[in-house]
């Protein structure tokens, strides 16, 4: 027994020098040996291999990096597995943002990059458009490069139309026509007249690209008031209602209708995702349709920063400034509706979409980027997101009270905007 | 026991304490820190509340909802789980033909992946679903299963019920077939009729295996996650926001894991009290104990 206790004891103390060793094997880097890696959300591979082909194009002309890696993190737990990364010290050197912006910037987690930028010989600051560099600045200041500006629009499946009998006027298109011609597909076919992409009953920040026709807006500008209670959201709520439960132009909730899969008339979507269309059925691109405050326009974004964790913030800035000068951004905008005005032209978006035409590009993309406004985006946004949506979720009943319902949203979150 | 003796025991358990101290204790451990801290993680800053959060707790208005989806969930389970566990076992204990393969299709579910599972359930379950469809079919108008607070509860509870209630009824099968044929026989011979060879009999045989699967069947209720990220997200509302998929949201989804670690900690002190309870009550049940 005691020999077999000391072989047992000898084997445990093995194993822990073995594992201390190899703890204790790894040395900091040093600024001759940078590793960079940035996290992204995106996982189609001609978007990594122009990541990585303009990664290799900086390694060869600076020795001291030695690599930079795009980590691809699945799109419904980006922000988790993000912030999941930063709690655990593991923190990326660069990463995309989309919603965590407001968060990342308010707490002081991204590097500044105006002067860099405006530092970077040929990087041409003043060509970046000011209505999509607001989001992700704070007092003049840029936190994160916008590289994807893409506006919401309405796809129409004009096949679907032509089966129920109905032609689309795209002359001064309103929400009220698009309900009622949704509301004649149902009736007609049985499939599904609007939707609006990624709402599924949950999330309900893709509504503004509707209620924005109303003139509501979730909260005030410096996002302090709420705006679900003031009547313009009321008049937009009660448009959605009645699509939904009294015109069925609207799939209610718990209905599946793919617009991409045939399934419904019209979808507002944004244009980055028309690669979704497969030429099983004909179809058409509008801006959005005007509301009671007439024409206006919605654009998703996407940005990508630099985080102050980073143990190597100069290399990582540098590496952004490169990736994001007027040459890599004209590769960039292949994929991604870019921020510089210089390549928002609809024959240079045309030139890599085989989708629509120039002219179709230059209407649902181009003319609406300088004056679009923004989803909403607030720090702490997915409590934000969760106390509205649970308030909310009293909206879609058949007899719902669309003013009271309203009025609990606002109670909801008030606290967290007072913040 | 010489001193050689203990040693060399306690370095055969040394592996399984390691990995308790190391993937238990230690976390139970840091969770009780970040309880009495608030923690920015973009920052890293880390500043003490002491009680602070087990106070917002007290004070927090979504919990008493919480608290009680979660005991209206976990209830439902454990009783629907055991109650239905057990008749099959009892109907599958006779040999019949295609016991075997009834045996097989109840159990199948428990080895399916549960994300895949509730997938699947998710597009059933839907307005326009499969389940509507069947109804349909004999003239029923289905309900919005899941786009309601009491129907989302129903679809919850039966999705975890079906997946997991192969492995109680295979536990009880193996109970079923420990208890001894000549106590049936003597009963019989008393004259004691089914109802009571099952209740006089059956039961207080089983009644360890019963105290295990409610155990288990409870600890894997409060541990219910998948279900309610896939299915519901905890809506409509609040009406299916369990206590583990709240302690998720507020902690990996809003950052704030002070007030995550309180509620995980609570979590952690139900499972407790119940199995001890649970544990306690043996004494009066379960038929070895006497």
């Amino acid at each position: 027994m005691p020999t077999t206790a000391k072989k047992l004891v000898s084997a445990l103390a093995l194993g822990t020098l073995a594992t201390a060793a190899g703890c204790g094997g790894a040395t900091a880097a040093s600024d001759e040996d940078v590793e960079l890696r940035m996290t992204v959300w995106t996982s189609n591979e001609d978007h990594l291999a122009l990541f990585d082909s303009i990664a290799d194009a900086y390694i060869a002309d600076h020795a001291e990096i030695k690599s930079i890696t795009f980590e691809s993190l699945p799109f419904e737990e980006y922000n988790t597995t993000l912030t999941t990364q930063i709690a655990g010290g593991n923190a990326p050197d660069l990463a995309w943002m989309g919603d965590l912006s407001a968060d990342l910037i308010d707490s002081g987690a991204l590097v500044p990059l105006t002067e860099t930028l405006e530092g970077t010989e040929g990087w041409g600051y003043e060509d970046l458009l000011p209505s999509v560099t607001g989001e992700f600045s704070r007092d003049g200041e840029l936190y994160a490069y916008p590289f994807s500006n893409s506006p919401f629009a309405l796809y129409v499946n004009t096949d679907l139309l032509g089966e129920a009998g109905q032609t689309l006027d795209p002359a001064g298109l309103t929400w009220d026509q698009v309900s009622a011609l949704g509301s004649a597909v149902n009736a007609a076919t049985g499939k599904g007249g609007f939707v609006v992409n990624d709402f599924n009953y949950s999330s309900w920040n893709t509504l503004a690209t509707v209620w924005t026709a109303f003139g509501a807006s979730a909260w005030n500008e410096d996002g302090t008031e709420c705006g679900f209670d003031s009547p313009e959201m009321a008049e937009a709520f009660t448009f959605l209602h009645q699509a939904i439960y009294t015109d069925k132009s609207m799939p209610g909730p718990g209905t599946t209708a793919d617009f991409f899969a045939g399934d419904a008339a019209f979808a507002v979507a944004q244009v980055s995702r028309a690669g979704n269309l497969d030429g099983s059925f004909a179809y058409d691109i509008q801006p959005l349709p005007a509301g009671p405050v007439g024409e206006y326009s919605v654009i998703g974004q996407a940005g990508m920063g630099v985080l102050q964790s980073s143990a190597h913030v100069e290399a990582a800035t540098g590496f952004l400034a490169y990736l994001t000068n007027p040459e890599n951004a004209a590769k960039l905008a292949q994929y991604f509706p870019p921020p510089r005005q210089s390549l928002l032209t609809g024959e240079a978006l045309a030139a890599n979409n085989t989708k629509f035409t120039a002219e179709q590009l230059q209407t649902v993309v181009v003319d609406q980027v300088a004056g679009a406004v923004t989803l909403p985006n607030h720090t702490n946004p997915a409590e934000i997101a969760q106390k509205a949506k649970t308030a909310l979720d009293a909206m879609w009943t058949e007899d719902a009270d669309v003013a009271a319902v309203l009025g609990t949203v606002c109670d909801a979150i008030d606290p967290l905007l007072a913040e | 026991m010489g001193r050689a003796d203990a040693a060399t025991g306690y370095l055969f358990i040394a592996p399984q304490l390691l990995g308790v101290l190391v993937f238990v204790v230690f976390p139970v451990g840091l969770a009780v820190w970040y309880s009495l801290n608030e923690w920015n993680i973009f920052t890293g800053d880390m500043a003490f509340v002491g009680a602070g959060n087990y106070q917002a707790a007290l004070e927090d208005p979504q919990l008493p909802s919480v608290l009680g989806a979660t005991a209206v969930f976990s209830g439902g389970v454990v009783v629907l789980n055991l109650v239905l566990g057990l008749a099959l076992a009892v109907m599958l204990n006779r040999r019949f033909r295609g016991s075997v393969l009834f045996r097989t299709l109840f159990f199948s579910p428990v080895v399916v992946s549960v994300v895949a599972w509730t997938l699947v359930w998710g597009f059933l379950l839907q307005d326009n679903g499969g389940l509507n469809g069947a109804l349909a079919a004999v003239g029923v108008d289905g309900p919005n299963w899941l786009q309601s607070g009491p129907t989302a509860m129903i679809a919850v509870t039966f999705t975890q019920v079906v997946r997991s209630v192969g492995i109680n009824m295979v536990l009880f099968l193996a109970a079923l077939q420990g208890v001894p044929g000549e106590l049936y026989e003597a009963a019989r011979l008393d004259g004691a009729g089914s109802r009571t060879i099952f209740f006089r009999v059956t039961l207080p045989l089983i009644s360890p295996t019963l105290l295990l699967t409610a155990i288990i069947t409870i600890v894997g209720a409060l541990q219910s996650f998948a279900q309610i990220a896939v299915l519901t997200e905890g809506g409509p509302g609040l009406s299916t926001t369990v206590l583990v998929y709240y302690v998720f949201q507020q902690a990996f989804s809003f950052n704030d894991i002070g007030y995550g670690s309180t509620l995980a900690l609570m979590l952690l002190t139900f499972v407790m009290v119940l199995t001890v309870i649970q544990w306690q009550l043996r004494r009066k049940w379960v038929f070895y104990e006497d």
